[in-house]
């Protein structure tokens, strides 16, 4: 597969911690992909995002609000965030940035220069 | 964000249940799509027969945002998880002691652009609860912040709870 959909599960086994895998969506634009990922009450401080052997891992750690009272119904969860996918050779890693706005993550993910479709001149 | 209001009608409704879900809940995604359908359920059946017609529509959203209610001796607060919205894209109405938060995801797509892989909902919401006990219409405020909304409601003065003298 030609893009970054690929996602890896196996090391989600091996992780002592537990967390919440939250949805994601991704689209190809132009000259790269976005890779939006909701985490509803992380901070931008609570953002870590790594690349490791074409492993994109981005992890959200909350900073839930603290509410005066007694919970009497609940349906959120505690546990932290974490997808990671396994990014395609065509992706420029150096070159991924990264955004949160509402609990929203957005990742740019751009197509290295040598992938992107280029005219050449006939001399 | 927007504020709509009714007056609650006279009659006291018998108290809602609420159910509560363990603070541990299930980490299977499947059972948490049931929990949901069974609020929509629920509060389906706490309305008047009729009044429910037209709203079947909502009886399967596909987007129901997580919940959680707190109470202390004056005050109810509403936590949301709406990541991703624009505040003037949510609105929150009260009536008849059922606070429901509502709220429109836009589908922003560029042209030259192709989703890959769609897992975000887009489109419309809507979540109600009913409230244990009444609450005053007047008092309601509410905060947007890193994806969480936060809806603080003032108990009605009768619901709060009294110390009483002995002469």
């Amino acid at each position: 597969m030609n893009t970054l959909t690929r996602e890896t599960r196996e090391s989600d086994r091996s992780q002592a911690e537990q967390f919440i895998t939250p949805p994601a969506s991704v689209t190809e634009i132009g000259d790269g992909y976005r890779l939006e990922i909701e985490m509803p009450g992380v901070k931008k401080d609570g953002l870590e995002i790594s690349v490791e052997n074409n492993e994109l891992t981005i992890i959200g750690r909350r900073s839930l609000p603290t509410v005066e009272g007694t919970l009497i119904h609940r349906e959120s969860r505690s546990e932290n965030f974490r997808r990671a996918f396994e990014i395609d050779p065509s992706i420029d890693a150096d070159k991924i940035s990264a955004k949160i706005d509402q609990g929203l993550v957005t990742l740019t993910l751009p197509k290295a220069e040598h992938v992107k479709p280029r005219k050449i001149t006939v001399s | 964000m927007n504020f709509k209001f009714s007056k609650r009608k006279d009659i006291t409704k018998t108290m809602n249940l609420i159910r509560y879900q363990a603070p541990n809940s299930t980490p299977w995604p499947a059972l948490d799509r049931w929990s949901n359908l069974r609020d929509e359920l629920n509060s389906f059946f706490d309305m008047p027969f009729w009044s429910g017609v037209g709203r079947t529509g909502q009886l399967f959203t596909g987007w129901s945002p997580a919940l959680d209610l707190y109470e202390s001796g004056d005050h109810f607060v509403a936590v949301v998880e709406v990541p991703g919205m624009r505040k003037e894209d949510i609105d929150i109405s009260l009536h008849d002691g059922t606070l429901t938060v509502s709220g429109e995801r836009k589908r922003e797509s560029n042209n030259g652009e192709t989703a890959q892989r769609t897992e975000r909902y887009v489109g419309t919401f809507r979540r109600s609860i009913s409230l244990p006990t009444r609450v005053d219409a007047s008092k309601v405020s509410a905060t947007y912040q890193d994806g969480i909304l936060k809806v603080t409601l003032a108990k009605a003065d009768e619901a709060k709870p009294k110390q009483i003298q002995v002469n």
